[in-house]
């Protein structure tokens, strides 16, 4: 699945829930989920800065694919970040270059997109592009020497 | 007289309105609180009828404004208690009080010296003293705080020592609403000569301020956490200290007499007021406080610890429930976590509801850190708020920690 249908499966997977309560209860499911990353990446290294509730987040790449592992401390933030890891990962660094995140803002969430929020989810995901860059950037080392 | 609050609701426009579909309930007053409509006309008044430069013309217009400009400063000193207008400094709001009076105090300063602020201070009343310290190698002593959330005296009285330049503390915590014995504080310090600054931001718009009883040397507070507009605050200081000190700022209307060898600067308070001033601001401001005045500080005080109480007994019934903050004076701010929940999954599912409340460390992170926090939700009342919002906020409180548990 690309980027852009994985966003679209997300976008109708909550077109199901009319009601706020139940999209953020979705959401929470979603955060109690996601697959802590090892402790050992919990630290300084890792977090993401500009979060009021604190965001690791881990990128490694397998066949030219970058897989995101990440976790945080508040169960709202890490079910979106859950989604995000979702939509991102197991693409190459070119295809997560080019994608924009549109469905943040379809499914109703993009209040925590807000620079207002501080919640850093808009530095989850330059981080996550970065990484996606540094990795590009590596490979073509690679293949030049 | 008990105050009619639904009364008082119709001149804040602002609390009408729907959040995400429902009433809002609006508990982030320590943050900011909402402006009546005669405020806001004021402003408007004053834009449409009255503005002009102060101080400088001699043209009506800016006679009127200089007037009214004045009238706001007798009334602000009149409002706190001070001697005379001219202990009054209009400034930006608390921060650049403190600021103004960290930067100026620094000739006073010497290695070795020594600040005493107390564990429970915003970070406006404590970076700049740390600041300070670091550049004159002065030291920072902190006064600690108890499980309540109240200062140990007993502590305080130790730290001031003959090496003690400055005292400053806050007269309520923006975190717990702990009210500081102020006026023992003062007393405590001046035995040893050491001078108080009193941050007042928390207090002006629940408590009654009367600088002269607690015999504070500097008090700061922001207009805008007193139903008045943002960018306006005032700096109190004793007028021998005011004099004592140079100048913040350089500029027009702060100077006496200019010549390009020398400069020598104008008389109280207008040697601290550089530029061109927040004319409106202060009319608005003095709009503010009378606007607190008529409704009576004892009044607002009674009604908002009755809220407060009510909220807090009730809160404390859900499980799982931990005040931070629980001194034997408090006003108006209400702080918790609940275990388990991280305070802004907690704040999220409020905002859905309608609710707003702040989570974080409030910019008081050594406070937070003290009770082994990284931030609470806090709620924190005014003027307005009633009983039946405070059982909205419980119920929106018991409904989110059901999803998030």
């Amino acid at each position: 699945m690309t980027i852009q249908e994985k966003q679209q499966q997300i976008i109708d997977e909550f077109e199901v829930y009319e009601d706020w309560l139940d999209k953020y209860a979705y959401i929470i499911e979603l955060g109690k989920d996601l697959p802590l990353i090892d402790e050992k990446y919990k630290t300084q290294q890792y977090l993401i800065s500009g979060c009021q509730s604190r965001v690791w987040l881990h990128a490694g790449m397998k066949d030219g694919k970058i897989f995101f592992k990440a976790d945080s401390d508040a169960v709202i933030t890490k079910g979106i970040v859950n989604l995000l890891i979702r939509v991102f990962s197991g693409h190459t660094p070119d295809e997560i270059l080019e994608a924009d995140v549109e469905f943040l803002n379809t499914i109703g969430l993009h209040d925590h997109l807000s620079p207002t929020r501080a919640n850093g989810l808009q530095s989850m995901i330059k981080q996550i592009k970065l990484y996606a860059q540094v990795f590009k950037l590596k490979s073509e080392q690679k293949s030049k020497s | 007289m008990a105050l009619n609050i639904q009364q008082i609701r119709k001149d804040f426009p602002v609390l009408s309105q729907k959040v995400n579909g429902k009433p809002l309930v609006y508990l982030d007053n320590a943050a900011t609180t909402q402006k009546p409509v005669q405020v806001m006309e004021r402003i408007t008044r004053y834009y449409s009828e009255e503005n002009s430069n102060v101080h400088r013309g001699v043209h009506h217009l800016s006679q009127v404004a200089t007037e009214k400009f004045e009238e706001a400063r007798k009334y602000v000193a009149g409002f706190i208690h001070a001697n005379k207008p001219e202990e009054i400094v209009f400034t930006r709001g608390t921060t650049e009080s403190v600021n103004f009076v960290a930067t100026v105090f620094q000739q006073f300063i010497g290695e070795g010296d020594e600040i005493v602020i107390t564990a429970m201070e915003h970070h406006s009343n404590l970076v700049p003293w740390q600041q300070l310290c670091h550049r004159k190698k002065a030291k920072l002593k902190v006064v600690p705080v108890n499980e309540k959330g109240e200062l140990e005296l007993g502590a305080f009285e130790k730290l001031i020592t003959s090496k003690t330049k400055m005292v400053a503390v806050a007269h309520v915590s923006n975190v717990m609403g702990t009210i500081n014995p102020v006026e023992k504080i003062t007393a405590l310090a001046h035995k040893k000569g050491v001078p108080v600054l009193v941050d007042g931001a928390q207090a002006i718009a629940h408590l009654p301020v009367d600088v002269r009883k607690m015999d504070c040397d500097f008090y700061a507070f922001s207009a805008h956490k007193a139903y008045g507009p943002m960018g306006i605050g005032v700096l109190y200081g004793k007028e021998e200290w005011l004099n004592k000190l140079p100048p913040y700022q350089f500029g027009g209307e702060m100077v006496d007499h200019v010549s390009f060898e020398k400069t020598t600067f104008n008389v109280l308070p207008y040697k601290f007021e550089a530029g061109t001033p927040n004319v409106c601001g202060a009319l608005a401001m003095e709009t503010a406080l009378r606007y607190i005045e008529e409704k009576d500080i004892e009044n607002i005080r009674q009604h908002e610890d009755e809220v407060l109480e009510y909220a807090t007994g009730k809160l404390k019934k859900l499980p799982g429930m931990r005040v931070i903050g629980e001194a034997g004076k408090k006003t108006a701010v209400l702080s918790f976590v609940a275990d388990g929940i991280h305070p802004y999954d907690l704040g999220t599912l409020l905002d859905q509801m309608g609710i707003a409340v702040r989570t974080g460390h409030h910019c008081a992170q050594p406070l937070v850190e003290r009770f082994g926090l990284s931030g609470t939700v806090r709620a924190s009342f005014g003027i307005y708020n009633t009983f039946k919002e405070a059982d909205v906020f419980i119920g929106a409180t018991k409904q989110a920690l059901d999803m998030l548990r």
